[in-house]
């Protein structure tokens, strides 16, 4: 079984975002090992990339931040990183980044080092259901998940892009970028309960989630919460120090996730 | 003016080869997945293809002048140089052919907001003028680097009643725009159509932009014959995302004996950073909704462009151009500032013609084939803008001193 999708075995996860390099090398190791301690269930690595089009303003800071420290930042380099989290944490990784990083370095060269690293999915928000047929057998044969988005407008696509699914699905809670938010789309519940008609693969919300209630209320209809802009804003604000404030965000935003809601 | 032959396209799929496709967010996919249906029914339809043909003709004033450049032909010494005159459509460019399409196919789709992105203004002032003519609201995303060089043209689209926002993120530049001009359309899709300016873009835009523009070569290919009873033996255009050369290369496509030729911005020369031939020297990649050619470095981060060309300033090329120079039908050649700066000088002087600084690449490749060839062939160059706008920037570049 996916090892993703282990990740949501009886309760709910919360699963943090982090840009690889913001601000360099070591931080993205202590940030993401600090996510883990704190007890994140899957950590996504993002994968800086010039033109974040799915990306609000703080991931785009990032990434641009993490360009800065090193305009070419090559894919090995991030692979690098990857392999020194690895000597400290088995968290479950996923890697957020746009197509054409992917594309670049090879998908089987890519999707390969994933497997040797412990990298069991890929978030790509510029691969549509219609485009992953390049990308899917080549990431299937090296067991990474391909984890689709699905929106509060995807309609009837939304069958189709969830029997596709492995790993676990990636509601897109509202219109537009991501980055923090007050509300969200109507209608997620029934989002969610139409992907739960066509596979068992667990579902996590994500953009603009940033408070535990928030947290709370979005885990009661899916099976986790995705939070990224809050995270880089902690990495953004506090720097070296980041690592401890990342642990205790990951606590409060772990417990509540498996809070009871407030009624 | 015959109807436009919105057939011309046999290939509607979205693929050029291995280049095009969708990639773009999950958010936008069933909002193109409409545009694609909406376009493959209007283009079939009697009465859109009338409203088209109409505006066409009154509101933008075409047919464009195929116009014999006797003097130039003269003073190179070889090929004849017609020169098609898309500088003189409303609005001054060859822009206003898509946008008119785009924004008639917005209404019959019911939606009452035009978003589009913008380098040097040309197609954001294109923009607003339809959206002013059809009575829609506007907003154009246009970086704020461009803002600041542009401010004519920037005032221009708001006196057209469109509101223009001036984009700071990235480099903010024309690509940035684009980000900018998605990112916004993500958030509102009900209501709102996102008019691409260039051949590029996830599909349907590549297909459809084709398809408006390819009315430049729809016209020349029948003003060439009844003037001269031959086809041109080559035709250029430049090249910036490729929409007024993939609308002046349309008709000749499956003329073999017709040469294609893309005059691409060199900036300050192909083996310097400072340029944006993307063709020469870019690689296959994936970025703005299409698999095509871009600038980029070995990671896949998408590199800052470069040319005093506002308009030809963007780091990818359509998708069916990329299948055009991979397929060797078309061929693209760099054009330095200092090339097309002299010839912007040139065609003045010779032909009495302030020609945009993106079409003088274009007319500099012209100056440099055009002796190499016979007397008795043919040459069809797009001047696919004017350039009032460039006069300031020229003078500059010149180390002159005019107040604007």
């Amino acid at each position: 079984m996916s090892k993703l999708t282990d990740a949501f075995k009886n309760q709910k996860a919360f699963i943090p975002f982090v840009a690889a390099n913001d601000p360099d090398f070591e931080g993205t190791v202590n940030n993401v090992v600090a996510l883990a301690k704190g007890g994140a269930d899957i950590v996504e690595l993002g994968i800086p990339f010039s033109d974040p089009i799915a990306d609000g303003p703080v991931i785009q800071a990032a990434d641009l931040r993490a360009l800065k420290a090193d305009p070419d930042l090559p894919m090995d380099t991030i692979f690098d990183m990857v392999k020194e989290i690895r000597k400290q944490t088995d968290v479950p990784l996923a890697f957020l980044t746009y197509l054409n990083i992917v594309f670049q370095y090879g998908y089987e060269a890519f999707t390969a080092r994933c497997e040797e690293l412990g990298i069991y999915g890929l978030v790509i928000p510029d691969m549509p259901l219609e485009e992953r047929g390049e990308l899917a057998p080549i990431a299937e044969k090296h067991n990474v998940d391909l984890i689709p988005l699905v929106t509060p407008i995807s309609a009837d696509r939304i069958e189709k892009i969830a029997a596709a699914a492995t790993g676990f699905i990636y509601v897109v809670s509202s219109l537009g970028v991501t980055g923090e938010r007050s509300e969200f789309a109507n209608g997620l519940a029934d989002l969610v309960n139409r992907i739960r008609k066509v596979t068992d693969v667990p579902t996590a919300i994500g953009f603009g989630i940033h408070t535990p209630e928030q947290a709370t209320e979005m885990a009661q209809i899916a099976d986790g919460a995705i939070v990224g802009s809050a995270c880089v804003n902690i990495v953004a604000e506090y720097g070296r120090q980041a690592p401890a404030k990342l642990t205790d965000y990951t606590k409060q935003m772990k417990a509540a996730v498996n809070a009871n809601p407030v009624r | 003016m015959t109807e436009l032959n919105l057939e011309l396209n046999k290939n509607t799929s979205g693929r050029y080869g291995e280049y095009g496709g969708q990639y773009i967010p999950e958010t936008l996919m069933n909002e193109l997945d409409r545009m694609t249906k909406a376009y493959e029914h209007y283009k079939n339809d009697p009465e859109f293809k009338t409203e088209l043909h109409d505006l066409l003709v009154d509101y933008a004033n075409r047919p464009s002048l195929l116009y014999y450049a006797e003097r130039m032909t003269k003073d190179l010494g070889g090929a004849q140089i017609y020169l098609k005159r898309e500088d003189l459509n409303h609005t001054g460019a060859h822009k206003i052919n898509n946008v008119i399409g785009q924004a008639l196919l917005a209404k019959h789709m019911g939606k009452t907001r035009l978003i589009a992105e913008t380098g040097a203004g040309q197609h954001g002032v294109a923009t607003a003028t339809i959206a002013a003519y059809f009575g829609m609201e506007c907003e154009i995303f246009m970086g704020k680097k461009d803002t600041d060089r542009q401010r004519l043209n920037v005032y221009r689209m708001e006196l057209l009643g469109a509101k223009v926002h001036p984009v700071t993120s990235g480099s903010m530049v024309l690509k940035d725009a684009i980000n900018a001009a998605l990112q916004d359309w993500t958030k509102r899709v009900d209501d709102t159509f996102y008019l691409m300016g260039s051949a590029t873009g996830p599909h349907p835009y590549p297909l459809m932009v084709r398809d408006f523009q390819s009315v430049i070569s729809q016209e020349s290919k029948k003003q060439l014959k009844e003037k001269t009873g031959k086809l041109p033996d080559m035709v250029v255009a430049c090249v910036g995302g490729g929409s007024n050369a993939i609308g002046s290369f349309a008709n000749y496509i499956d003329d073999p004996s017709v040469q294609l030729v893309g005059a691409e911005a060199a900036g300050k020369g192909v083996e310097t950073e400072l340029t944006a031939a993307t063709v020469e020297r870019g690689s296959d990649g994936i970025f703005h909704g299409m698999k095509s050619m871009f600038l980029q470095n070995k990671t896949g981060q998408i590199n800052p462009v470069y040319s005093i060309s506002a308009g030809l300033d963007y780091p990818g090329v359509g998708p069916e151009h990329a299948y055009l120079a991979k397929t060797g039908r078309a061929q693209y050649v760099g054009i330095t500032d200092d090339e097309a700066v002299q010839a912007f000088e040139y065609i003045a002087k010779t032909e009495g013609i302030v020609a945009a600084i993106e079409s003088c690449h274009a007319v500099a490749y012209v100056e440099k084939i055009a002796p190499k060839m016979r007397k008795d062939q043919i040459i069809v160059c797009t001047l696919s803008g004017r350039g009032d706008k460039d006069v300031a920037s020229i003078a500059k570049y010149r180390g002159v001193d005019i107040d604007e």
